[in-house]
């Protein structure tokens, strides 16, 4: 695995070595927004750029449904470079920047009433893999428990069996109940599987791979907003009681407790969004920014060091790969548990 | 940007005394009674994830505003 890891870094640092002389050679290079440009979504998928200045770049195809003119679906060639396509182009400031905008016939971009997009993005084809990567995982496992029935387990069964089983004794059981446990499991091993492949595609820095899903405020708001609505659908009685009127609360403290009870059921799934992006997309920052100390300071000597550092992050980052996506499923199961716990009996 | 960055130095700060603290205790408690290990080491994992949480508002706060 560390060997595997090993290659990554290098890969990278000569895609990054192919753009840095195409725009870094005559302007001052400017480290934080090529940072940024490659931990954010995009409608390209964008793989070097030629020493005579073409781009070589995975054209993902665009969807937008805008309320005068309808549907359209069209490639992101034909945006690509600043370019506009049947009245629409990628605004590139001000607030709509990296989003598509309408443009009116004087060439410009008309930033009210944007059109909806349903786009294929980076992310979204990056989700796509991931699914195929775990739908071809689970068949497989469940083709040969068919097979073969409950024995010691082989090939991917080997893999995967203590993972679902960890989750399941030290995650889902403890802190759910022996009794409820069940009914949340999938939803547990979805989310776990789901945060960990995307964490581990996200390492690899060559084409199919290397979108960064789990660092997309969009991709953790929804998983949080999951594990929101499951706890507050499963939620028992004393669940509620315990918002509402705690008991054993003297009742003048209710107006303050009440407040601070409701605010606490949407900060935990927030906080959940957070740290699984924060964590990812800080992951991906630093290791972007160890590759382009070699064009901060142009020079071929610093490239041993910064690859050895980026080796260094990258094992950090396989760690944080499983660690978010069992915190996450952990604490899941936590907020689950506290929702669908019996009040205790004195 | 200066100043974001200082907040986001700030913020590791109480992070890394919060989480070296957890860690230190929980060292401590493992030292003490080395069969409760993994449900020392469970409660650990989920007080490090609350504190990281709140370190994590104060960076994205910083991003946002850097």
């Amino acid at each position: 695995m560390v060997l595997l890891a090993g290659t990554f870094p290098v890969r990278s640092a000569v895609i990054a070595e192919e753009e840095g002389k195409s725009h870094g050679t005559e302007e001052e290079f400017d480290a934080s927004s090529f940072i940024m440009e490659h931990v954010a979504d995009s409608h390209e998928w964008h793989i070097l750029t030629k020493k005579d200045g073409t781009h070589v770049a995975v054209y993902l195809p665009v969807i937008i449904y805008d309320r005068e003119s309808g549907l359209h679906l069209f490639s992101s060639r034909r945006l690509a470079h600043g370019q506009s396509y049947k009245g629409f182009a990628i605004a590139h400031e001000g607030k709509y920047a990296g989003k598509i905008v309408r443009v009116d016939g004087h060439g410009h971009h008309d930033g009210s009433k944007p059109p909806l997009d349903f786009s294929i993005t980076k992310a979204i084809f990056g989700m796509i893999v991931a699914a195929l990567i775990m739908l071809w995982l689970m068949l497989a496992l469940a083709r040969s428990y068919k097979k073969t029935g409950i024995s010691a387990p082989k090939g991917i069964q080997g893999v995967l069996e203590p993972v679902i089983l960890f989750i399941r004794d030290d995650v889902a059981i403890p802190n759910i109940g022996e009794n409820k446990y069940s009914r949340f499991m999938p939803y547990l091993l979805t989310v776990f599987f789901f945060i960990l492949i995307n964490n581990l595609l996200g390492l690899i820095p060559i084409f199919p791979f290397g979108a960064n899903v789990t660092g997309n405020v969009n991709v953790t708001f929804v998983l949080a907003l999951f594990t929101f609505l499951i706890t507050q659908f499963s939620a028992n009685k004393s669940h509620w009681r315990h918002v509402f009127a705690a008991p054993g609360v003297p009742f003048w403290l209710l107006p303050i407790m009440i407040p601070i009870e409701i605010i606490g059921l949407f900060s935990k799934p927030f906080a959940l969004m957070i740290r699984l992006f924060a964590n990812i997309t800080a992951g991906h920052i630093i290791v972007l920014s160890l590759v382009t100390l070699i064009f901060i300071f142009r020079s071929v000597a610093v490239a041993p060091v910064s690859i050895f550092f980026v080796l260094f992050m990258d094992c950090i980052e396989l760690l944080v790969a499983f660690l978010q996506a069992y915190v996450f499923t952990l604490l899941s199961a936590l907020f689950i548990g506290m929702a669908v716990a019996e009040p205790e009996h004195h | 940007m200066s100043l974001a960055a200082v907040g986001a130095g700030l913020a590791v700060i109480g992070a890394g005394i919060g989480i070296g603290r957890i860690g230190g205790s929980a060292m401590d408690a493992i030292a003490r009674q080395p069969e409760a290990y993994s449900k020392i080491q469970l409660a650990m994992i989920i007080s490090a994830a609350l504190i990281e949480g709140a370190a994590l508002f104060a960076i994205v706060v910083a991003m946002i505003k850097g």
